[in-house]
This record gives C-alpha cells, sequence and structure tokens, in this order.
C-alpha cells in the first residue's frame, strides 16, 4: 500500500440555487483502503459523490485520479476512469436476471446479439478472483436486499472498479447481510480496490473504516482513524452539539389495554396471504416493537390496522371496542394516531401547505369547518400553535410541505398526530431517512406521548430503534409473529437471526 | 439461498392463449376441408387486415418499451397514409410514396419524442396532440378529386404458392404484408438477444438504472420512437397505397389504438402482438364473410360488431395479468 492517494479533490465547491452544497472540499483516497464519509443529512456527502461519478459538475475545484487531473461530465466517464457507485437506491432493473442486469451497458457482444456465453465466464472468473458469488440467472426482484446488492457489487468489478462508493449501504440490511458486506468489503480492500463508505451509523464506521472524514454543511470537520476516537466524539463532530442517544429506561406500567390484535390476518395486493394469524397487544404506557426485514408483512399488518387495507379474518380492538375495517377515519376518532412507512406517498398531501397538511384528520370538525365552510383562521392559528409546539422550521403555515426537509415533513405528520389526544400510536418506519437529528427528536416525541399514557406499536427493521425504545419485542417474520421476548433477553445477534431466519429462540 | 416455488406469473395465461390457437387452427382446418377457396380467401384477408395493426403495435411497442406511453399510432399511420399517397401521385412511383410514407412517419415519430422526451410533456397529451393535428393537417390538406395511380401488386412465390392452403395465404402476397412479418421476427430477435434490446428493455424499466451505466436515455428514447415511427408509416403507406390505393379522410379509423389493444394483449412483445393482431384480423375477415354469404341470418349489425366484441372480451380477460414497463410514462429525470 503506497501513500500515492487514487483519488484526491482539490477545493471542490457546488451550489444549487446560491445554497452551498459543498464549499472548498478537500479529500484524499488511498488505494486499498476503506474509508468512511461521515455526515448527518444534507451535509453534501451525496453532492460530493455525484461530483465523483459524473452526475453532478464541480462549481470550482479539481478531482485527481491516480494523479491525473480529470473531468468527469458524465457517467460513461467516471465508469471509464474505474469509478463506480452503488446507490442507495439500488440502480438494478427488477425484471432482468443478475447477468443481464451486471453487463447492461458494457454488454460482450457477437455480430448481432449479446455473447452470454462470454459474459458468463467473465462473471465466473470475477467470482474467483474475488471470493464471492451470484446466481447468474436469478431474476433480481426475486433476490433478498443483500444479494441484491452483491449483485450491485459484480456491476462494479464487471467494469473493473478501483474507487467504489458505497452510499449508505448498509440501511436496508440485517445485521447478518450487515456482517456478509462487512467481509465482502475487506475481501475487494484486500485486492486494491479502494472504498468510499457513506454512512451516518456510528457503530458500523469505527468497526470497518480504515480512517473516517466527517462532513457537516457542505465542508469537511475532520479526518480521523478510528484508533484516535469515539463514537461520542465522532457525533459531536457531525452534528456540531451534543448529543444524547435516546433510550427508553422507564420500565413499562401496565396499564390496560389500548389495542388488540386478534388472530389476525391480511392479505396482500397480490393476493397471497401476508400477515397469518397475528396476535398481540398494546397496554398503556407501553411500546410495543415489531422488527422485521421489510417485506414480510408490516405493510400490510400496518395499512390493517390503519384501516386502509381489507382484513382477511381476525379482529382490530381498540380502546375495548372491534373495529370494523376499511374505516380510517373511525380508527382515527377512537384514538389512533398513524405515523406511515412513506410520509410522502401516505403522510402528506406534497402540493398542500403546512397548515392544510396539519387538519387533513380533523378538517371537517369544528372549529375547521362550519357547516360547509372551511374556517381558515382556525387553520392557520392551528398551524401557527403547532409549529411552535413541534419546532417546525418554515417560511410560515403557508408553505408548501413539498420544499421541507425531511425532518421538517416529519414532524409535520407528528404534530398532526400528536395533536389528536391519541391513546394508541401506530409508526411504521417513524425514523426513515432521518438525519441523527431528526431521529433523536422524533423518538424524544414518541416517548413524552408514552409517558402521557397512550400505546405505542412501533414497527422497524432499525435494530437499534427497536432495541432502545421498546418495551417488548415481537418479531415479524413472512406475516407470523414468531416471538415474544422481554426487553432484557433480547440482544442484536438473536433477533436478527430470527429476523433472518424466523426460528424460535430457544428459552 | 432460498429456493421460492409458485407458480409462474401469467403462465394461466399462456395455456390461454395456446388453447384460443389450437381451436382456431383446428377451425382453420375444418373449413378448408369444407370449402378451400372460401378459406383461402378468409384467411388472406386476415392477414392484410392484420397488417396494419401489427406494424401499429410495433411501434408502440418501441416506444412503450423504451418507457414511453405512444398513444400516437393513429396520428403517425395517419400522416403517413396522407404523405405518401401524396407523393405517390405528384411523383408516379410507388416506392417514392412508400419512403415519403416512412419519412413522414418517422417525422411524426420526431415531434412525439421532443414534446415527450425533450420538453417532458405528459405522454398522453404529447400522444393526443399528434393525432389531432394528424386529423386536422390531413383534412385540411386533402385535394379532393385526386385520382389513384395504382397500387402495390401482389407477388407470389415461385413453387412455394403452390402449396395448399399454407401456399396461397403465406406465399402470395403483397409487399408490405410480407415486410410486416419479417419486421415481427426480426424485432422480437432484437429486443430479447441483441444489444439494443437489453438497453431498451432497462431503460422502460428502471431509466436511472441504465443511465448509471452509461446508457444516454434521452437518444435511445429518441432513435426507438423514430423508428417506431417508421414502422408507423409503413402502416399509414399500406393503408392508402396498398390496401385501398387512394387516401381518404381518416382512413385510418381507430386501428391505431386497436394497435395499442394488440400490444398489450401481446404483453409487449412483438410475437405476441402479432398473434394477437391476426386473431383481430381473422375475426374482421369471417365478419366481412358472414355477411357477405349470408350463412347466419343475423343483421349485419350484430356481425358487424364481432372484431370489437372480441378486443374487449379478450381485453377484458388479458390485460390484467399483463404487467406493463415499470417505467411507462414517467419522463427520466436527470439530477
Amino acid at each position: 500500500m503506497d501513500g500515492f492517494p487514487v483519488l484526491e479533490l482539490k477545493g471542490i465547491s457546488k451550489s444549487f440555487h446560491g445554497v452551498m452544497a459543498n464549499s472548498g472540499v478537500d479529500f484524499k483516497l488511498k488505494k486499498g483502503e476503506i474509508h468512511a464519509l461521515l455526515g448527518e443529512n444534507g451535509a453534501g456527502k451525496s453532492t460530493l459523490m455525484n461530483m465523483i461519478c459524473g452526475l453532478l459538475q464541480p462549481d470550482r475545484g479539481e478531482i485527481f485520479i491516480q494523479g491525473n487531473r480529470r473531468k468527469i461530465q458524465n457517467p460513461k466517464i467516471a465508469i471509464q476512469l474505474g469509478v463506480g457507485m452503488i446507490h442507495q437506491h439500488f440502480m438494478i432493473v427488477p425484471g432482468f436476471t443478475s447477468l443481464e442486469n451486471i453487463i447492461l451497458g458494457s454488454e460482450p457482444v457477437t455480430r448481432m446479439a449479446i455473447d452470454f456465453r462470454k459474459a458468463r465466464k467473465q462473471i465466473a472468473a470475477l467470482s474467483d478472483q474475488y471470493g464471492f458469488s451470484i446466481d447468474p440467472d436469478a431474476v433480481t426482484e426475486d433476490l433478498p436486499v443483500g444479494i441484491q446488492q452483491r449483485v450491485e457489487i459484480f456491476k462494479a468489478l464487471y467494469r473493473k472498479v478501483g474507487i467504489l462508493i458505497l452510499d449508505e449501504p448498509t440501511a436496508v440490511l440485517t445485521p447478518q447481510e450487515t456482517e456478509d458486506l462487512f467481509r465482502v468489503m475487506r475481501r475487494l480492500a484486500r485486492k486494491s480496490v479502494s472504498i468510499i463508505f457513506i454512512t451516518h451509523k456510528l457503530r458500523e464506521v469505527m468497526q470497518i473504516a480504515d480512517s473516517i472524514t466527517v462532513m457537516q454543511r457542505g465542508a469537511i470537520k475532520g479526518v480521523l482513524s478510528p484508533g484516535e476516537t469515539d463514537e461520542q466524539s465522532l457525533a459531536r463532530m457531525m452534528i456540531g452539539r451534543e448529543i444524547n442517544m435516546i433510550s427508553n429506561d422507564r420500565s413499562a406500567g401496565a396499564g390496560r389495554t389500548v389495542f388488540e390484535a386478534s388472530g389476525l390476518s391480511v392479505n396482500s395486493s397480490r393476493g397471497f396471504e401476508a400477515v397469518s394469524d397475528v396476535s398481540f397487544c398494546v397496554r398503556e404506557g407501553e411500546i410495543v416493537g415489531i422488527a422485521g426485514i421489510q417485506g414480510n408483512g408490516q405493510m400490510e399488518l400496518s395499512e390493517a390496522i390503519a384501516g386502509l387495507r381489507e382484513i382477511a379474518s381476525g379482529n382490530i380492538i381498540l380502546s375495548g371496542k372491534v373495529m370494523p375495517a376499511l374505516h380510517p377515519r373511525k380508527m382515527m376518532e377512537n384514538g389512533l394516531a398513524h405515523i406511515p412507512e412513506d410520509r410522502l406517498k401516505y403522510g402528506l398531501v406534497l402540493p398542500f401547505s403546512i397548515a392544510e397538511n396539519q387538519i387533513l384528520c380533523t378538517y371537517y370538525r369544528n372549529p375547521f369547518a362550519r357547516f360547509m365552510w372551511r374556517n381558515r383562521k382556525a387553520m392557520l392559528n392551528n398551524s401557527r400553535e403547532l409549529m411552535d409546539r413541534f419546532d417546525i422550521r418554515a417560511g410560515g403555515p403557508e408553505e408548501s410541505v413539498k420544499t421541507l426537509s425531511g425532518g421538517n415533513q416529519q414532524k409535520v405528520i407528528i404534530s398532526r398526530e400528536f395533536s389528536r389526544n391519541s391513546i394508541f400510536l401506530l409508526a411504521n418506519q417513524p425514523t426513515r431517512g432521518l438525519d441523527v437529528g431528526s431521529i433523536e427528536y422524533v423518538h424524544r416525541q414518541m416517548l413524552t406521548l408514552r409517558d402521557k399514557g397512550a400505546g405505542i406499536l412501533l414497527i422497524s427493521s432499525e435494530l437499534d430503534e427497536i432495541l432502545s425504545l421498546a418495551d417488548s419485542i415481537l418479531v415479524i417474520y413472512r406475516g407470523r409473529l414468531i416471538s415474544m421476548a422481554g426487553k432484557e433477553g433480547a440482544d442484536r445477534a438473536s433477533l436478527g437471526l430470527m429476523m433472518t431466519r424466523g426460528l424460535e429462540r430457544e428459552k | 439461498m432460498m429456493a421460492v416455488s409458485r407458480l409462474r406469473p401469467g403462465a394461466r395465461g399462456e395455456m390461454l392463449c395456446v388453447f384460443l390457437w389450437i381451436s382456431v387452427t383446428a377451425c382453420i382446418v375444418c373449413s378448408y376441408w369444407i370449402s378451400p377457396v372460401v378459406t383461402v380467401a378468409v384467411l388472406s384477408s386476415a392477414l392484410r387486415q392484420s397488417t396494419p395493426l401489427v406494424l401499429g403495435a410495433m411501434c408502440g411497442l418501441l416506444s412503450e418499451r423504451s418507457g414511453v406511453m405512444n398513444i400516437g399510432i393513429e396520428g403517425q399511420m395517419l400522416m403517413a397514409a396522407f404523405w405518401g399517397f401524396l407523393m405517390h401521385v405528384w411523383t408516379g412511383s410507388l416506392m417514392m410514396g412508400v419512403i415519403s410514407g416512412l419519412a413522414a412517419g418517422a417525422f411524426a415519430g420526431f415531434l412525439f419524442a421532443w414534446m415527450s422526451v425533450s420538453m417532458k410533456m405528459d405522454q398522453i397529451i404529447a400522444g393526443t396532440i399528434i393525432n389531432i393535428l394528424a386529423v386536422g393537417l390531413t383534412g385540411f390538406f386533402y385535394p379532393t378529386g385526386m385520382s389513384s395511380a395504382g397500387k402495390l401488386k401482389i407477388y407470389s412465390v415461385p413453387l412455394l404458392s403452390e402449396i395448399p392452403l399454407a401456399g396461397p395465404v403465406l406465399f402470395r402476397m403483397s409487399p408490405i404484408v410480407f415486410l410486416t412479418i419479417c419486421i415481427v421476427f426480426l424485432l422480437h430477435y432484437c429486443l430479447f438477444y441483441s444489444r439494443w434490446g437489453l438497453r431498451t428493455r432497462a431503460t422502460g424499466e428502471h431509466p436511472k438504472a441504465a443511465a448509471t451505466m452509461g446508457i444516454s436515455v434521452v437518444k435511445l428514447r429518441y432513435g426507438n420512437i423514430m423508428i417506431g415511427g417508421c414502422i408507423a408509416g409503413l402502416a399509414g403507406a399500406f393503408l392508402s397505397l396498398e390496401s385501398v390505393g387512394v387516401f381518404e379522410r381518416g382512413m385510418t379509423n381507430g386501428r391505431g389504438f386497436i394497435a395499442l389493444a394488440v400490444m398489450i394483449f401481446g404483453k409487449w412483445t412483438p410475437i405476441g402482438a402479432w398473434g394477437a393482431a391476426l386473431l383481430f384480423g381473422l375475426s374482421m375477415s369471417v365478419q366481412t364473410q358472414l355477411q357477405f354469404d349470408r350463412v347466419l341470418s343475423l343483421p349485419h349489425q350484430f356481425t358487424g360488431m364481432l372484431p370489437y366484441l372480441i378486443t374487449i372480451i379478450v381485453l377484458a380477460i388479458f390485460i390484467r395479468r399483463n404487467r406493463p414497463p415499470a417505467s411507462l410514462g414517467v419522463s427520466c429525470e436527470r439530477e
């Protein structure tokens, strides 16, 4: 490993409509190292990386690859220079096989057709060289996320990647898959592939990185090695203030049951049973966590509870009353608060203003409606009060929610849902895609609601979130709740195993 | 890795298709046994009737496989039929007529691509504009009293055309009908085995993935839409230069839209669409024959309904099971 950098950025600046996304960034990547790029959402990590792989052009500054100054005008040039990026949202064509996905854009051809035999040989050779493999004929949409990611890595290797950028690669992975990924990353680094690892998970950085660059507000805050720092000080650098990791240290009060699902089965849109015979209850002042890998029935379960999806069999009981299916308003009026999984699709009406979004559940009632007419004044007053109380940072109540940051959008949803005196909160992936500061905020709000006596059902694929908040933990696997663990007995490894394999844990 | 065992989606639909074709073939053989002359006439007519539908479907397929919803096929066909006929009359050359038709179709395709790909206009609206434009332009500039200068001749392949049943149907036909069959197989091969095909399908399913792999989504879509325009142009040329011999106002008569249905029924594959179009063509020619023969004492309004009835039934059965390209109708944004 010589000290010559494979990639060097000097004084890179980029602004969008007058907003600085990167200002004077210097960055060095050594050959065969795993370099973590740490920063909150909006710190400018993605912008920086998009400039390296040709999706954006810097306003100022220079990019050197292998010591030569380069202009990277489009992704094709980046590929030729050996820069490969694995995006957070995979760039995989779902209906294609792994093989087709890997060769797309660099297909070996005979005179007229694609030379699949040659492609197959090349992929087998790569497998041998790097020591991990994939099934070239599997249709990618049927593959687990971890394997899809491996296809992405193969795509880069196939193009003889020298610099591999991984954008939040662990966000969608289970602990086991994350371990596998790290093993692959180390192997690649040993074969002198240089890796940039973008993340905001501190634990992973400490675990795998050779060096760490911290970014804040578009600028480099520091370059460290994991030996000379710890998670706390990294967090401080990243956010610029002290941060307390929220945890639920109060034991649950055994109040009365606010919510109960009994024998609940729900079908997916494609017709098969996505949730099978699920029973559980949530009591006052209790947080029940449902852990699981995405796509194991969480969406169907939460939609059924929210009244958005038909129930095949079983009952939903809210504060002692059996609720009719497909009646979201009745659920809300009986005390349901709902943070949906996809806030852009189901949580907000994007072109509407903040104020309008805040009365989506109550617009038909006093004081927001009088007979047939809306009361604009009441709506705006309500909004001003909520923006103040929930610390929503925006121009004013009439700003469109489309322009808000993810954190503020989530705050709008929380302000709407938490201001209705609900007794039961259904939170599905409430912190997905949020930065550390916003995650802390959402968690604190949830704990406050819990302290007021509401029961909370937290569905999440983030194990850390479940472990730090939930009083009792359930694991959902292929539509079944397979285990009920008290908080004490649960640890990352055994939960992760249950999430992937669905095995009942030995007591 | 876990093996997921489940019935392949669409397997039931395919079985239905096979069943349908077996029964149709059985009917043809039976009727040939009863009356060879009528059967040959009906089948050749079916092939002719299906030609503009097949070509229209290929046009739609080319653009939809790359992710652009194209409802302007009708307009592209109409403009080509008009311009091809005019050029034929002015130059006196059928060849010039056909080539001008292709050019007109490609130009209409270019216009459509400019609106939907470059200007990122809603693709339905862009297609509608093409259709309205075609009706308006051809209607306005249509010179009355222009007489035909002949049409493309039927060509018999020596020897092969002597085979009973298949010979007169498959080897005694006009050039565009023959070309159409070639286009179907060529397109099918290219779409599923060539580099261009892989890139086209990738662009239709996930344009961003294609873009990050260095494929120019815009260029590819322009290319595909314009080639599609040429093919729609051929359909137009078929109508005015081969089938009818003159241009008439609105002579495409909804074929561009039936072509869309045919494409969907054929699951966005060339051979599938061809099979579907043949079925429609067959139903049309059977309907004509029924009116002609008066074998059934049905009012002609009822027999006339047959092709449309089949469209509705077939679409009601199949359309739900068919999955369009995932990014159909979404214009690709570069950040």
